[in-house]
């Protein structure tokens, strides 16, 4: 920066001339300078003419304040503010800065409304949001029906794809994690189970636990991170380039041809990876046991004992549920993407909360069913 | 509107259509015809609804009010069975592109010919290549969409567009972004096509030098009154048009010397 001998304070003053005003504009108008003291309030009229004699130098502190100051006074009908007066420079830029006129409307859409009307508009964006989910949930059955009946197209390429996506690239993340909530459980229970003496009972715990409950939730929460994301955002960016329109105007149905194929697969996938867990998750324990002292062979034998086919199959009946709650949030949210890339993170994001808390809400719901029916 | 309306002759027809996002209007009462055969743009400054009124000939978006026919028929209140048949016969390229990022060109152009032909894999690849030709990216079948440039992309959706041998081609700003040459050669690419394929196209573009080379009709949608200002010729509508408003879009803000009375 170039170093000034001294930058006087920007001023700026109102003079009455018979009916006119005059705006005296003197000093250094610099964003380093020194900031601007108003003396006097500014007259409810646009200046008539400028004096400009005493102006120092300036940048665009000073047209962005005649700016905001010929904005706050009131229009006149027809009337062009007067720039009289400026130098050659600064009324260029002002004619250009004035040469549109603001729009009204535009600064309208920021959100000064009332709380009373804050809060029926969350009221209405629940409801859509419902009406939403209840229409995306009623296509998927038509979709459904479309496929029993041999008329949903979609590419087989699709569906072996996301097969693999969701299926064998899921095994090592649901590998380690149901493994770990395995040992974990096995722990916990001989702490406490050593004090009665009843440490055998661990592999009662650890299997009733993982097959009813852990081992399906668990893959549900790793699937809805791992899955139902990159439907969001698979989907979410199509729809983003458009690339779900012109599946529209080729005549075919993006809901067969995207949202189908995903749900099948993960129906399909859901099922096999949670007896898996569930396999991997006792395996956990039995680790544990045989540090604790708990021969594998027994441990295997308690565990036959207290899981019996009812006990089992519990958490793969829940897995099909999971499995579509994750397919349709995760597909949801990115038809409903915006056409952005920002939005299609929100999606992404969305689709992994609604579907761990479909998940979670479900295995409660299952929880209260089966106690209800003493399962 | 109880009285019988004539039925329309021309290959596409508005009528009265209007245009909203909501409450908000965009476009209001459009009146005009795209005849067959035309190369027929539809022009206007930036957001004043250019690629909306594209969405709605297309049956992405429905009208608030009027109707869209075609080759007399109405299109707008047609059911999804009867409409899927209209759609065949179109064949659209999205401003971006819009290619399918997961498929290659060759894929992207024969996913609707594997949909809706019984054609053998043969066969198939053996017209997607001549496709690719037409648009000049012969060898470029096993290219994805992100490996190739911006024009490559959008030629790439003219083939697409052109798998099925459409009746009429919707063009969503396809010199946009490209530079002059290459938008050269998009402009002649259109109308070799058009005349050796006898299809009606419809482009939305506001880049004159395109408008000029190859619009035989054309219609401007005026921001300003919120509807149709023009339709006829751009050549003839530059210097002659009513509108002064046409006459400015089309002389980049410079008058006319001519003004019609």
């Amino acid at each position: 920066m170039i170093q000034r001998e001294a930058l006087s304070p920007p001023k700026v003053s109102w003079a009455q001339d018979g009916q006119a005003v005059v705006m005296t504009l003197t000093g250094d108008w610099l964003r380093e300078g020194p900031a601007l003291a108003l003396e006097a309030e500014p007259p409810q009229h646009w200046p008539e003419r400028y004096e400009t004699g005493e102006l120092g130098e300036f940048d665009s502190t000073l047209p962005a304040f005649l700016l905001a100051h010929l904005r706050s006074v009131e229009a006149v009908k027809d009337k062009e503010p007067s720039l009289l007066g400026l130098p050659d420079n600064l009324r260029g830029l002002m004619e250009l800065a004035l040469a549109v006129p603001e729009r009204s409307d535009a600064k309208g859409q920021s959100d000064d409304d009332s709380d009373i009307k804050e809060l029926g508009k969350m009221t209405l964006r629940a409801w859509a949001g419902i009406r939403a989910t209840v229409e995306f949930v009623g296509e998927s059955v038509l979709s459904f029906g479309r496929f029993f009946a041999g008329k949903a197209r979609f590419r087989n390429s699709d569906f072996w794809l996301t097969l693999q996506e969701c299926g064998i690239e899921a095994l090592p993340i649901v590998s380690l994690i149901s493994f770990l909530i395995g040992l974990i459980l096995a722990f916990v229970g001989n702490v406490q189970l050593t004090n009665f003496g009843a440490n055998i009972f661990v592999a009662d715990l650890v299997g009733i636990a993982m097959v009813r409950e852990m081992g399906v939730v668990m893959t549900g929460i790793i699937m809805s991170g791992r899955t139902g994301a990159s439907f969001a955002a698979h989907i979410g960016s199509m729809k983003a380039n458009e690339e779900i329109d012109a599946l529209k105007t080729f005549g075919l149905n993006p809901f067969d041809f995207l949202v189908l194929p995903r749900l099948l697969a993960l129906l399909l996938m859901m099922p096999i990876l949670t007896i898996y867990a569930n396999i991997v998750g006792i395996l956990g324990g039995m680790l544990v046991g045989f540090f604790v002292g708990i021969p594998p062979v027994l441990y295997w034998n308690e565990t036959l004992l207290s899981v019996d086919l009812t006990t089992a199959s519990l958490g793969v009946f829940k897995s099909f549920f999971f499995a579509v709650a994750i397919a349709i949030s995760g597909c949801m949210q990115g038809m409903r993407a915006g056409n952005s890339s920002a939005a299609v993170g929100q999606a992404t994001t969305r689709a992994v909360v609604t579907s761990i808390t479909a998940i979670i809400v479900l295995d409660s719901a299952f929880a209260a069913i089966f106690t209800i029916l003493d399962i | 509107m109880s009285a019988p309306m004539p039925e329309p002759k021309a290959k596409i027809s508005i009528r009265d259509l209007t245009m909203a996002y909501g409450s908000y209007v965009v476009m209001s009462d459009l009146n005009f015809d795209i005849q067959s055969r035309d190369i027929f743009v539809i022009m206007g400054g930036s957001g004043c609804g250019k690629s909306t009124l594209l969405r709605h000939l297309i049956g992405l978006r429905e009208p608030a009010k009027g109707t869209v026919f075609y080759d007399g028929e109405n299109f707008t209140t047609a059911e999804p069975d009867e409409r899927e048949k209209f759609i065949r016969r179109f064949g659209v390229m999205y401003q971006s592109g819009a290619l399918w990022s997961s498929l290659t060109l060759a894929e992207n152009i024969a996913l609707p010919l594997e949909e809706f032909t019984s054609m053998t894999p043969k066969a198939v690849r053996e017209l997607v290549s001549y496709k690719l030709a037409l648009v000049g990216l012969s060898g470029y079948e096993d290219y994805y969409p992100s490996q190739v440039s911006g024009g490559m992309n959008k030629r790439a959706g003219i083939a697409r567009a052109m798998a099925l041998d459409p009746d009429i081609l919707f063009l969503d700003e396809p010199g946009a972004g490209l530079d002059p040459l290459s938008s050269r050669r998009l402009d002649d690419l259109i109308l070799r096509l058009r005349d050796s394929l006898g299809s009606t196209v419809v482009i939305v573009t506001h880049e004159l030098a395109s408008i000029f080379a190859i619009a035989n009709n054309s219609v401007f949608l005026d921001t300003e009154t919120r509807t149709l200002g023009a339709v006829g010729n751009p050549s003839e509508l530059k210097d002659h048009s009513d509108n002064p408003n046409v006459r400015r879009f089309l002389n980049r803000g410079k008058e006319s010397a001519v003004t019609s009375p």
